[in-house]
């Protein structure tokens, strides 16, 4: 029978705090600019202009086809060497650097179709009411239906933001110590990995049922 | 002020409209009618470019709307559009929504824009709702603060599309009034409708159509006398029962 020792826990707390900024960081900047990108690729996809709808369309569909944990591998062993090449010197640790770039791109094709939708949720009349008053397409766009859309989108966005905060913990693929790897490098270090993987599991089901709850209440009111 | 030269357009092989050609004078009031799917909407959406044209030509106020190199924000900002389903922007309050186009589009002044659209608001007799949501003011009220945000821009021609018919019967008379209003001053209007009411009362010209082309387009004292076509007559007697 295993004996549980809880004991190493208070002591790695610093450490494991050291690795919630880091999955903090990795999440937040990505939902930033996962929104404002996937944004910019939704409205490029519903304008009439061709070949930008249709490379917005590829970005999305490429991104929503491969899986994270390879976008996150491909950011850390191949975009480094372009750099290289191109810049000439060895960059420092890249690994937090290339995590980030690697959500922010992925959850932006996730973002897009979530904003696509919620653009597509504002009436068709709204636009050409924009349009009549002599508004440019952009502006019609970021005065009057993004704002509506993004209002129609906030449980969706914060839904995927949720999704985001867990799937962080995949960047241990590239021993990067976010709170996840935190928590699995001092298990290990101290013998306890099955305490201190309930322990993160408990953190990560805390804070995501919180804000999923949360997300439920904003919905009823919403509705 | 609103010309259409032999306007021809097609949804793909369909054509919703053809070789239409008519006149809007200034401080001229035109009805156009017809039976539904005729046109009516698509035809008025061409005079600012809300729906493209393939063929033919509009000219508003000497400017080409066919033109390429014609700025239809600019055209549009001076033709004032009221919709059947009002379209005013939920996100706004009633303020916002008559001053957002004024400050953004012309470069109005916020206070200025604010004190102009206010002064709208008073005379279509909403100024107590000034800082309400359009969500909290019935229909007839909405297409009220719709049209003085038409009016805020200084519009030299109004288009409606319909502007009652979304609306229940008791409301229908206070839109109309203020259109009525409008027409007395001397706004060069074209409206979709069929009230026929207000057709009699202020309309100079009565345009009726029928699958995508214009078939009449006659005094008011001659469409309501005796309209030349027989579909008019038809249409004219259906609408006119009740
Ligand atoms: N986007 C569209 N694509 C294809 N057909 C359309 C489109 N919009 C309107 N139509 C067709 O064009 C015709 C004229 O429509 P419309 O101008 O709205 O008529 P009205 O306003 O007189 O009722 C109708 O037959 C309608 O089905
Ligand atoms: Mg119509």
């Amino acid at each position: 029978m295993y004996e549980y020792d809880w004991s190493t826990i208070p002591a790695a707390l610093p450490i494991l705090w050291e690795g919630m900024k880091i999955t903090l960081q990795v999440t937040l900047t990505a939902i930033v600019v996962g929104i404002v990108w996937g944004t910019l690729l939704a409205v490029a996809r519903i304008s009439n202009s061709g070949p930008l709808a249709w490379l917005a369309a590829g970005y999305v569909n490429l991104f929503r086809s491969v899986p994270l944990v390879m976008v996150i591998l491909w950011f850390y062993l191949i975009v480094p060497q372009l750099l290289r090449a191109v810049f000439g010197t060895a960059l420092q640790d890249i690994r937090l650097a290339s995590a980030i770039t690697a959500f922010c791109l992925f959850e932006a094709a996730y973002y897009s179709e979530i904003v696509r939708a919620g653009i597509q949720s504002v009436s068709r009349g709204q636009i050409s009411a924009a349009l009549a008053l002599g508004f440019s397409y952009g502006q019609a766009m970021r005065l009057i239906i993004l704002p509506q859309a993004l209002r129609n989108m906030v449980p969706l966005l914060l839904t995927q933001a949720i999704i985001l905060f867990q799937d962080t913990s995949l960047v241990y693929v590239i021993g990067l110590a976010d709170f996840f790897g935190a928590s699995y490098k001092v298990g290990d270090r101290d013998g306890r990995l099955v305490e201190l993987l309930l322990f993160a599991g408990l953190i990560y089901f805390v804070l995501c049922f919180a804000a999923s709850m949360l997300v439920r209440i904003m919905q009823r009111k919403t509705a | 002020m609103i010309e259409f030269r032999n306007v021809s357009k097609w949804y793909g092989s369909f054509q919703v409209l053809t070789d239409c050609s008519t006149k809007v004078d200034k401080g001229e009031v035109v009805v156009v009618c017809g039976p539904s799917g005729s046109g009516k909407s698509t035809l008025i959406k061409c005079v600012n470019a809300l729906e493209p044209f393939q063929k033919g030509d509009i000219v508003v106020d000497g400017t080409s709307v066919g033109d390429a190199k014609t700025s239809l924000p600019k055209l549009r900002a001076r033709v004032g559009m009221v919709f059947q389903h009002f379209e005013l922007f939920p996100h706004l309050t009633i303020t916002e929504n008559l001053t957002i186009a004024q400050t953004k589009v012309l470069g109005r002044g916020r206070e200025e824009a604010e004190q102009k659209g206010l002064k709208l608001l008073d005379r279509v007799g909403l100024k107590a709702h000034a800082a309400k949501f359009p969500g909290q003011l019935s229909g007839g009220q909405q297409q009220r603060v719709a049209i003085a945000r038409a009016l805020a821009m200084d519009p030299i021609c109004m288009l409606f599309d319909e502007p009652t018919s979304a609306l229940d019967p008791e409301m229908i008379n206070e839109v109309l009034d203020v259109m009525v209003e409008l027409a007395n001053e001397g706004m060069t209007m074209m409206c979709v409708t069929h009230e026929m009411g207000f057709a009699r009362k202020v309309a100079h010209r009565v345009i009726f159509m029928d699958q995508g082309r214009i078939i009449e387009d006659a005094d008011k004292g001659e469409f309501f006398g005796t309209p030349r076509s027989e579909r008019a007559q038809q249409f004219l007697s259906k609408i006119l029962q009740h």
